[in-house]
């Protein structure tokens, strides 16, 4: 079954990475990973913990610059510029490639604050600029009609769903072009998991998503390509139909099957 | 013995030890309170030292221990809070830092004295500061030092790293994630450990001994250049007095500093406590 866009050239991906290595200290976490991810999609990265997909995740916004004993070998092009060269700046990267975290991390300060952060970091001051960006955001993350009566609130007055949604607002705020989401629903109940999904599929039009999850029937949901990790090595990565129900390799058929992980 | 029987008896055990210890408070609170607290009024407060225990006052050892409290905060706190955070956030992995960390534990525990004689040996002579204020902050400010770094990191330590990675992740730099979320959600923390730093100075004595606060000023202190007294060394004079009405005086000051001791341990337990509500992670 291939899709309609097989057929368009290399110019048409919003990130590459190419024969990425990865090691902390002596350990070997990422082994020769090459893949491509096209704008506009949903790419979700499975495997058994410790199989390196957050690892691989979180290369793509430089969050392991910060791991002692961190090392990287390989390219990451995003639109066609190598995120790992020495004159870019993380602020400038970080601002491109947006992260919602495993855990709802609002900051301690009020719901709008919260949301126009990104922002006031980079010397917005204007009022009206930022009440827009607020509204805006939070209309996009689907949060606006619970929480607009009172921006003033404390972001952690709100329910765990909520805190996870307003994580979404505040990444959409500074307008990324990719978002990265580290297992975004994992900590949530069904019904806010529910709605992170409907979120995601809604995102998509604008954004590009990569999402990393535990949840074989979430990847299935939400994703239009799978990308299976094993052991820091990227075993099958094809569309999600395929990898679901026509896998390749032996071992995704066991992992997706639940035979182990 | 059975096990019930023991249980009961580790209780009661614990029961008396906590009584012991709150009995020796109140036998002392109450000597001092019956000796000195028909003694303080507010003539005692606003009178000038003297050599005729019912006319003299505490009025130059209050002002004094005041101008020293407050040069020593202005010293001591800046270098602290900032000494703290290079050691939480930048010199983490650093030999030097290694090296500046054990020194400063073993700061904490050197005795006070000890700072006087280094406060005499650097402020007093080298710099040439004599007995002067500034001599007695500056003392006093390198002894509270540790106290302050080690809360500093405390607090900076408690705020979750997950803050950090949000800040970090929307393109804050740095400095940006430190001053605008680290700092602000470390400030109780920070604010108790300084308050409880500045009532451990308030009653410091020996080392103010050391570097020359005097026992008798007869005027108010006017700048950092001028003599000081403070109110533990006005205390200690009193009670080596051989009549019995300075004892009563003694005991009176003694109430005014427990006053102000206990009412800075209340502002720093108030700012925990509402720091506490406010932040849950």
């Amino acid at each position: 079954m291939a899709e309609k866009s097989e057929v368009v050239n290399f110019m048409d991906y919003k990130l590459t990475a190419d024969k990425v290595n990865v090691w902390y200290g002596n350990f070997h976490a990422l082994k020769d990973i090459s893949m491509r991810i096209r704008p506009n999609t949903v790419t979700a990265l499975i495997g058994p913990s410790g199989c390196g997909k957050s690892t691989f995740l979180r290369l793509l916004n430089r969050m392991n610059d910060y791991i002692e004993g961190f090392r990287m070998e390989g390219h990451i092009l995003i639109d066609e510029k190598n995120i790992y060269a020495k004159r870019v700046r993380v602020e400038e990267l970080r601002k491109e490639v947006g992260m919602v975290f495993q855990k709802p991390n609002p900051f301690p300060k009020s719901i709008y604050d919260n949301v126009v952060y990104g922002l006031t970091i980079r010397n917005v001051r204007d009022k009206k600029t930022l009440d827009e960006a607020c509204e805006n955001s939070l209309k996009q993350a689907a949060l606006w009609d619970e929480v607009k009566d009172d921006l003033k609130k404390s972001a952690l007055a709100l329910s765990g769903g909520q805190q996870q949604r307003l994580c979404i607002a505040r990444t959409l705020a500074v307008k990324p072009t990719i978002i990265l989401m580290d297992e975004p629903a994992s900590a949530l109940d069904p019904i806010s998991t529910a709605k992170i999904e409907e979120l995601i599929n809604e995102l998509k039009k604008y954004y590009t998503i990569i999402i990393v999850t535990h949840n074989m029937q979430q990847a299935g949901r939400i994703s239009d390509r799978t990308a299976f990790f094993y052991l820091g090595l990227l075993i099958e990565y094809d569309t999600t139909a395929n990898i679901f129900t026509n896998p390749k390799e032996e071992k995704t058929q066991s992992y997706i099957t639940g035979r182990f992980g | 013995m059975n096990n019930r029987q023991k249980d009961n008896l580790f209780k009661y055990w614990a029961i008396l030890c906590t009584c012991i210890g709150i009995l020796m408070l109140v036998i002392f609170l109450t000597n001092i309170l019956i000796t000195g607290l028909s003694r303080v009024d507010w003539a005692f407060i606003t009178s000038l030292p003297s050599r005729k225990a019912e006319l003299a006052g505490i009025k130059t050892a209050l002002l004094g221990t005041v101008w020293i409290l407050i040069l020593t905060a202005i010293i001591a706190i800046p270098i602290g809070v900032a000494a703290g955070i290079y050691l939480e956030e930048y010199g983490k992995k650093s030999r030097f830092a290694n090296i500046l960390e054990i020194n400063i534990t073993n700061l904490a525990g050197v005795p006070s004295i000890i700072y006087g004689i280094l406060g005499l040996e650097v402020f007093v002579r080298t710099f040439g500061l004599g007995r002067s204020i500034l001599a007695g902050a500056l003392t006093l400010g390198l002894l509270i030092l540790p106290i302050i770094i080690v809360a500093t990191r405390e607090a900076i330590k408690a705020v979750p790293k997950t803050i950090r990675e949000a800040s970090f992740a929307l393109g804050a730099s740095k400095w940006q994630t430190i001053s605008k979320q680290v700092l602000p959600a470390a400030n109780g923390g920070i604010l108790t450990g300084v308050i409880l730093a500045l009532s451990r100075a308030v009653g410091e004595t020996a080392p103010l001994i050391i570097v020359g606060a005097a026992t008798y000023v007869s005027f108010t202190p006017n700048s950092i250049n001028d003599e000081y007294s403070v109110l533990p060394m006005q205390i200690f004079n009193w009670i080596s007095r051989p009549e019995k009405e300075f004892a009563v005086n003694a005991a009176a000051a003694i109430i005014v500093l427990l006053v102000i001791t206990f009412f800075m341990n209340g502002i720093a337990i108030y700012l925990r406590n509402k720091w506490q509500k406010k932040v849950k992670w």
